[in-house]
Formats: structure tokens, sequence, C-alpha cells
């Protein structure tokens, strides 16, 4: 009897890949940028899916197929979900501690830098006429 | 960035400037802000002289290790005094403009 194709095992690993790839989009909103639940969860359903396979591939090896490529798309995706969550949780909080930024109740440093326009902008321009200014350093599209 | 452009009218009512500061050059910024439709400044720092002033740098975190700036914020009130700072700790997480209006609401209640 011709053995049962096992969709799991596959569907399983496409939705963990997806689960990896879908950050750049994930990443434009910061609810689901400030903690990457959407792709966790990604990663919880197709490695579900993947195990269900696995059970079925090795369970009732007469009835499913995947006995191969059940394992080695599951070890594939461990590694695709161990480099996201070593790249989330390690490397993208390697930020400078920065203990000597100005601290509330300091005064702010002064500065003059020049726009987008090539015209100098300096705190002291952007204060005048306002009552705060919202200073947001960022990392650059270089 | 986006977030607070989307917001930038509540910023304008309460009379706060949003700007934005990092070490690229006043061209990209000006294609950075047509592209995407900033009209608040974004200010060229590529020495990375105020980012340090600021004690913000990310050393040898740009491109080919260049200095660049860490994500932070800062809201400055009229006599320039710092008056609320967000300094994240994973490059992901940044300051939401809520959080800033909420911060800015709270130091100076409506109707002053």
């Amino acid at each position: 009897m011709k053995r049962k194709w096992n969709w799991a095992i596959w569907v399983g690993f496409v939705v963990v890949v997806g689960g990896l790839f879908s950050y750049g989009f994930f990443a434009e909103y910061p609810i689901t940028r400030d903690f990457p639940w959407a792709n966790l969860s990604l990663f919880a359903i197709g490695g579900a899916l993947l195990i269900f396979g696995l059970f079925r591939a090795f369970g009732r090896p007469q009835l499913y197929r995947g006995k191969i490529f059940g394992p080695i798309l599951t070890a594939i995706a461990l590694l695709l979900i161990a480099f996201f969550s070593y790249e989330i949780f390690y490397v993208l909080r390697q930020v400078p501690l920065s203990t000597h930024a100005p601290r509330i109740g300091e005064r702010a440093p002064d500065f003059m830098l020049l726009d987008q326009n090539k015209q100098p902008v300096g705190l002291g321009d952007l204060l005048s006429g306002s009552r705060a200014v919202a200073l947001i350093f960022y990392r650059g599209f270089w | 960035m986006r977030s607070f452009q989307q917001k930038l009218s509540e910023f304008d009512a309460r009379g706060i400037r949003v700007v934005g500061i990092s070490v690229d050059s006043p061209e990209i910024n000006r294609r950075q802000s047509q592209k995407l439709g900033y009209t608040f400044p974004l200010l060229s720092d590529p020495k990375a002289e105020v980012i340090r002033r600021y004690d913000v740098l990310h050393p040898g975190a740009g491109p080919k290790g260049a200095d660049i700036a860490r994500p932070a914020e800062f809201l400055i009130d009229s006599s320039r005094i710092v008056r609320w700072v967000n300094l994240t700790e994973s490059i992901a997480v940044r300051a939401r403009p809520e959080q800033v209006l909420s911060a800015f609401n709270q130091i100076e209640p409506a109707g002053q």
C-alpha cells in the first residue's frame, strides 16, 4: 500500500520559515516589534505541526511517510528558531548602557547641527516658541 | 519615527517640537524626509559629537564599524531641563509617541 503524504511536516516547516521571514513585516508595527509574539506564535504552530508529523511518521510508518524528511526539516526548523531567538534576545540587546546620558532634572547639552536643508539648528532655536522638544536619537539609514 | 510623524498633530497641539538626530548626512536626511513624508527636522551629526555629548553613542554598530547613535529619546522643557528619558534595552524596542505625550501631560497639565 502506498503511504500517505505527511502534510503536517511540510506545512509545519513552511510555517516556521514564514515565522522567521515575516519579522521584517511585523517589525513595522510597534505592537509586534516590541515583543515578537507574532513570530513566536508562528514558531509554536509550526513546531506543533512538525511534532504531530513526526509522531505520525514514526508511530505509524506503514501509513505515513516522513521518517527521513521529518527529522531533517525539524532540525532545520529548530536551527532557524534558535537563530531568531539569538538575534532578537541577544544581539539586538547589545545596547550601550549610556550611564552618562543626561538624566531627568539635568540640563540638556546644547548643540548646533545642520538639518535636512543644510540649515543650522540649535536646541535654543527648537525651544523658542515651543514648550518642549522631543529629541529622538536614531541609528540612521546610512 | 514614522509613528511620531503620524502623531505629529498631537505634538504640535501641545507645543512640542519633534526632532531626530543621527549620523546621517543632510542629503540622506533630505531623501528620507521626502521618501517617508517627515515634516519634522532631521539633524545631521556625522562625527557623532552631539551623540557623544548625550552619551548615546553605539561604537562600531554602523556600516563598516562606524560609530552611530543608539536609539534614545529625551523630552526637554523650555528651560532646557530633561523631563523624561527613554534608553531602550533593545534596538528593536523604541519609545512610542504616546509615551512622550503622556510624559508631557504629566509635567505640564493641560490648560497651563
